[in-house]
């Protein structure tokens, strides 16, 4: 029996949202927040993950910088589309969108070429350092990048489309990212069952009987760095122009990356589906669900001191989420079909305790 | 020049004890310890807690108050950071010591965040000086305890606050290499670094020794905290995410697992930094420093005093 298509269900739930008339205004009445803007968003990252999880999740390489990757692509986009005379590109939106993601994939194959050796902990720490390395390049280059003064790349012109539309109301961006999300998915599952994602996934499972069996390790780990990287500049572009300007260079440092590996690691790792959900649950939770309490926290009991806000431990209701996953699912939410980890050998038989 | 080298190697040597911590925790139970720079984080607002509790928080404390009162952070915080650290690896990391790696890494990075929580929540509730609220999220001032001025003639600078970086973080150094050099426990650490299968074949108590290293490396960062707070005098609650991830860098550079490398690793990213702050411009400084990561570890990618292990089929 074929298993009941959930994802697909969700797609067509989500895409049938913006087409309820006065549905996104009623809410708007009753939570104070634009619901349809704040998923929007969530598809945006739901993009970055996705690109990720070629890297982290199919590939088993140790990525904390995906960040970066995520900036260069927003930053990109600024620069070939700010409508600024100083800047000589003013190029359409689907230029800048490959581009984007063709830059980071560039950056992202010139990184990994040199630390295809590295592995483990020292892979997570050169990924981490080029994140670094490109948040204050990013922020230093300012004459460039507009750096923490950010670039606001002109809306994305359609045609058939008045130019204002992208901004006059949420629905169209809405479409965009959810379309964008979606193609992705759907590659990103294409990808997985290809010759590419079977090769990705034997060399995650056991690196050196992968090789045995005349897999190109170092070919197998490039791709996922570009194919990952392009992705996430993808998505980085994507943001770019959902929030109207480039943001700020710091957003795309460590924090960012920690909480996208976090989304695949929470909804199970080397899963595709798993990944949207722990997108959906995580920054949901960090864009939205935290709000909502608050709101309702609020307006029940009147209480205005700080550290009686639901947002304000947001990072830690998050960590302690990170420790009880860790202790008592640590193969996340929806754990990939075939199995990610082998069974943990004990380091340590039981009888030696 | 000379000067960047005073600057380098005093600031290295917060990064290198700090550092310690990293590189011990890795050596025994191959954990990156992502929360250990937070733990830093916690021992700075314990220390400015105690500065409150002694009233030292006052414009113009009495010179024998101040050395009680810097004597008493140095002793009471590592106790602090020693027994956080203690109660973290009992709670969280112990039960996860024979999952795969990445679960006690993420579970370290989950305990880093609920700290930096815990830390915005201490900032904001210890009032200023002067009875102030303060927002949770901005940094705090350290009373000035320590002058900065300068101890030599001329214009090369070393204060009495690089004297009392020297004068602490020396010693230290010396007694932990003794340490784990010449007593049974250093020697247990030695040998379950090295193989806690045989470790504990031999009749090592593995666990009191992972407790011991869990210990000593909490100390240490109570000792790196008060030395950040009596030199730099502002702390925040992210000053432990960006010191963590230097002293961290340091511990790679040196090739983690590997105490000298920890010590010489900090001292190089201190330089590095200073060199940086002078010729290329403190914006860039930072950056600097993971890149020359970057090429240290393509070029020896177990870092400078690391040893090539084979990997194990």
């Amino acid at each position: 029996m074929r298993r009941f298509p959930w994802m697909l269900l969700g797609f067509v739930l989500l895409a049938a949202y913006p087409a309820i008339p006065g549905l996104n205004e009623g809410i708007r009445g009753t939570i104070d927040t634009s619901l349809g803007a704040r998923l929007t968003t969530l598809f945006v990252y739901g993009m970055l993950a996705l690109g990720l999880h070629l890297i982290v999740g199919l590939t088993g390489m140790f990525h904390l910088g995906i960040g970066a990757f995520f900036g260069i692509g927003a930053f990109v986009t600024g620069i070939v589309m700010v409508k600024d005379p100083s800047y000589p590109f003013s190029w359409p939106f689907w230029v800048a969108i490959p581009l984007s993601g063709g830059i980071a994939a560039v950056v992202g194959v010139m990184l990994s070429g040199p630390t295809l050796r590295l592995r483990g902990d020292y892979l997570a720490l050169v990924t981490l350092g080029f994140g670094e390395v490109i948040r204050y390049t990013l922020r230093n280059l300012s004459e460039i990048t507009g750096g923490t003064r950010t670039l606001s790349p002109a809306a994305p012109d359609f045609p058939g489309f008045k130019p204002d539309q992208w901004n006059s109301g949420f629905e169209m961006q809405y479409v965009f990212c959810l379309l964008a999300l979606f193609i992705t998915w759907v590659l990103v599952g294409n990808l997985e069952r290809s010759r590419l994602g079977r090769a990705w996934v034997a060399m995650r499972e056991d690196e050196l009987a992968a090789s045995c069996m005349g897999l190109n390790i170092a070919r197998l780990k490039l791709a996922a760095f570009a194919l990952g990287c392009f992705i996430a500049g993808m998505a980085g572009s994507i943001l770019a122009f959902q929030q109207g300007n480039t943001a700020d260079p710091d957003f795309y440092g460590f924090n960012t990356s920690i909480n996208t590996l976090s989304c695949l690691i929470l909804g199970g790792l080397g899963s595709r589906n798993g990944v949207l959900l722990g997108v959906f649950l995580l920054f949901g939770f960090d864009r939205l669900f935290a709000d909502l309490l608050d709101n309702i926290i609020r307006s029940s009991f009147r209480i205005e001191s700080w550290y009686l806000k639901f947002a304000f431990w947001k990072m830690g209701v998050f960590g302690l989420a990170l420790i009880l996953f860790m202790r008592f699912r640590p193969s996340g939410l929806l754990s990939s079909s075939r199995e990610v980890h082998s069974p943990a050998a004990p380091a340590v038989p039981e009888a030696a305790k | 020049m000379l000067q960047c080298g005073i600057d380098g190697l005093t600031g290295g040597m917060l990064y290198a004890i700090i550092a310690l911590g990293y590189t011990m925790v890795y050596g025994i139970v191959e954990l990156i310890n992502f929360a250990h720079g937070d733990l830093f984080m916690l021992g700075c607002f314990f220390g400015l807690t105690l500065l409150s509790v002694l009233g030292l928080n006052t414009p113009d404390p009495s010179t024998a108050m101040v050395f009680v009162g810097i004597a008493l952070m140095f002793l009471l915080t590592p106790i602090f950071c020693a027994a956080v650290n203690l109660g973290v690896d009992r709670l969280i990391y112990k039960p996860l010591r024979n999952a795969p790696k990445l679960t006690s890494l993420v579970s370290a990075i989950g305990v880093s965040f609920v700290f930096m929580n815990l830390g915005q929540f201490w900032s904001g509730m210890l009032p200023e000086a002067d009875g102030r609220s303060v927002q949770a999220a901005s940094d705090r001032s350290f009373p000035g305890l320590i002058p900065a001025d300068n101890l030599l003639d001329g214009p090369i600078r070393f204060t009495s606050r690089d004297l009392l970086v020297v004068a602490i973080t020396i010693p230290i150094m010396v007694a932990l290499t003794a340490f784990v050099r010449f007593t049974s426990m250093g020697k247990a650490m030695r040998a379950t670094a090295q193989n806690p299968t045989a470790a504990r074949l031999m009749g090592i108590d593995v666990d009191r020794v992972i407790s011991m290293t869990f210990l000593i490396g909490g100390a240490l960062a109570g000792v790196a905290s008060i030395i950040y707070c009596l030199t730099i005098t502002r702390i925040g609650y992210t000053v432990g995410f960006q010191n963590g991830l230097y002293a961290f860098t340091a511990a790679v550079l040196g090739g983690i697992g590997n105490i000298p490398g920890a010590v010489l690793g900090g001292l190089l990213i201190g330089v590095i930094r200073a060199i940086g702050d002078a010729y290329v411009g403190s914006a860039w400084s930072s950056a600097l420093v993971f890149l020359i990561l970057i090429l240290i570890l393509v070029f020896r990618p177990t870092g400078l005093l690391g040893t090539n292990a084979r990997e194990k089929v």
